[in-house]
């Protein structure tokens, strides 16, 4: 017979979270160093799924890297190939036609939105409500549909091209769209209702996770994990690129600094993205899709070039380092959510770890766009 | 303006005379850069330390500074008084010139936009800089990405392990001698 196991008052122990774990929405891996429920200490390890994007965009050439930017996040990829062809248009000084900027535009949100809703029903998941992500999945998958139809895929999107797109999208879209816009605001509601005002939801997230601004700051978060703490920085408003400036649409902003308020900065992005594209719709121009006169081979001068856009994940950059070659001589990509988890080691300290995990949701966590 | 702001104080950073030199010689510098002249012959000489006004629309930030690395913490120090946020640290290979450069991206939350790219060049052979992470604490996994893929060591980083590459990682596959 075993003796019995008795706990030191300050015997603390290691706990290991991962590598494959349903609360870490991929491979991550945190180690834990507990106290009881209480973490002491915590390490994230990740590069589980690195693939070193950086290297194979110092070997392809300009366009055979566009698919390349689909593979990092795979729930928000359109906002990623935004801003791969704009540093390389804006490099080669590639005229883009309105049209085409438009679409974009309109495509982008609905990637957007289509990311939030994954987000957000796997953050109730992992919250212990399971039946809100098939309600989101099933909106999600309206988005889905249209995409493909124009974009040809589903997740991994390959649609802009350097000056344009690679393909018009027709009246059947656009009637699509007109048409989930109103089902969109409908289920709005209904999560509303079924979730946010949910009490024990509340209860759950209210006060959790403090995050200061200061802290952000110093690691460099964007998108909702800095927007509720109260810093209004949104790239599409504060160095606005493509045609946002001729969007009316507001910033979502929560001061709470709590996973409260992160969650509800992202679900009121969901209602601005939808402005975004009605407006889009409405005033579409015609014209062609591709510039008419483009280089046949994309050489962009020596030089280095920088451009950040808004992720559904937060700001995502490429600077561009080119020495007038067809290959680029350095690509580096800032990745937002690599920012954003790496908060997490600091933050989550004196935390129950259930609270912890519920934290970890609300930064919203794509692990293969961390590792690249 | 805070762009006018964060250029004076890193002028502060340089001896006055070469900073009025670094200035006068910049305005011409800008204009050939912008021209495709620059195209035709790459920059022989290497670039002095001192800071460059960009153009925006051009090149997406603000303010280019070029610092040694002793310096570094110092320029770093400007940028943190100013409330920016770290963007990202990276490194590029220059090869040809046997040296390895090491690029800091920041910018601010703020709708008086300002982007800051602070670059410092150090030998191939021995590529050591200082850690920033006393300053910036999320410094730490940017500076872990950057040793992985080039090999810099960062002076007084706390942890200075392989972060995306594997535990055992020898190699650095971003340098420009990479063979897999």
């Amino acid at each position: 017979m075993s003796s019995p196991i008795q706990l030191q008052p300050d015997e603390t122990f290691v706990l290991n979270v991962g590598p494959q774990h349903p609360a870490t929405h991929g491979v991550l891996r945190v180690k834990m160093e507990m106290h009881g429920e209480y973490i002491v200490n915590s390490e994230t390890v990740i590069g589980y799924i690195h693939r070193m994007h950086e290297k194979m965009g110092e070997n392809k050439t300009y366009p055979q890297f566009l698919m390349n930017l689909s593979r990092m996040d795979y729930l928000g990829a359109l906002g990623y190939s935004h801003g791969h062809v704009l540093v390389v248009e804006k490099a080669s000084g590639i005229e883009v036609p309105k049209r085409a900027e438009y679409i974009r535009a309109i495509m982008v949100e609905l990637n957007r939105i289509s990311s939030h809703l994954f987000w957000f029903g796997a953050f109730v998941m992992d919250l212990g409500g399971f039946s809100p992500l098939m309600y989101a999945l099933q909106d999600r998958e309206h988005i889905l549909d249209m995409l493909e139809a124009v974009t040809g895929s589903r997740l991994t999107y390959c649609y802009f091209r350097f000056g344009g797109l690679y393909n018009d999208i027709d009246d059947d879209f656009i009637d699509a769209a007109r048409r989930f816009i109103p089902r969109m605001r409908k289920s709005l509601i209904k999560y509303e209702k079924l979730v946010t005002g949910n009490i024990i939801f509340r209860k759950r997230l209210e006060g959790n996770a403090f995050l200061s601004k200061e802290t952000c700051r110093k690691y460099g978060a964007s998108s909702a994990v800095a927007r509720g703490s109260g810093i209004n920085f949104d790239v599409r408003k504060n160095e606005p690129y493509s045609v946002y400036p001729e969007f009316d649409f507001d910033v979502p902003v929560y001061h709470e600094c709590d996973s409260l308020a992160r969650y509800m900065v992202r679900m009121d992005e969901i209602e601005q993205s939808l402005r975004i594209i009605e407006q889009g719709l409405d005033k579409l121009p015609d014209g062609p899709i591709m510039p008419a006169k483009k280089p046949k081979l994309i050489k962009p001068p020596a030089g280095d070039y920088y451009q950040a856009v808004e992720t559904a994940r937060g700001s995502f950059g490429v600077r561009l380092v080119s020495d007038g070659t067809k290959t680029p001589y350095r690509l580096k990509l800032r990745s937002p959510t690599f920012s954003n988890m790496h908060l997490f080691d600091e933050t989550c300290r004196g935390m129950m770890i259930m609270d912890a995990l519920a934290f970890m949701g609300s930064l919203d966590l794509v692990i293969p766009e961390i590792d690249r | 303006m805070i762009i006018e702001k964060t250029k004076l104080a890193f002028q502060n950073m340089f001896p006055t005379p070469e900073s009025e030199l670094s200035v006068s010689e910049e305005v011409t510098e800008e204009a050939e850069k912008t021209e495709t002249d620059k195209k035709a012959k790459p920059e022989k000489t290497p670039r002095l330390d001192g800071v460059i006004e960009c153009d925006y629309a051009v090149h997406g930030y603000h303010l280019d500074v070029q610092v040694d690395a002793e310096q570094l913490l110092v320029a770093v120090n400007v940028v943190d008084q100013e409330e920016f946020f770290i963007e990202s640290i990276t490194g590029v290979d220059w090869i040809k010139e046997g040296q390895i450069e090491i690029v800091y991206d920041f910018s601010r939350y703020d709708f008086d936009t300002c982007r800051v790219v602070i670059r410092t060049r150090v030998d191939r052979k021995n590529p050591v800089v200082p850690t920033i992470t006393g300053i910036y604490a999320g410094a730490n996994w940017h500076e872990r990405e950057t040793h992985d893929f080039f090999g810099i060591k960062f002076d007084g980083h706390p942890h200075l392990i392989p972060l995306l590459l594997p535990e055992d990682a020898d190699f650095h596959p971003l340098l420009k001698d990479f063979k897999a």
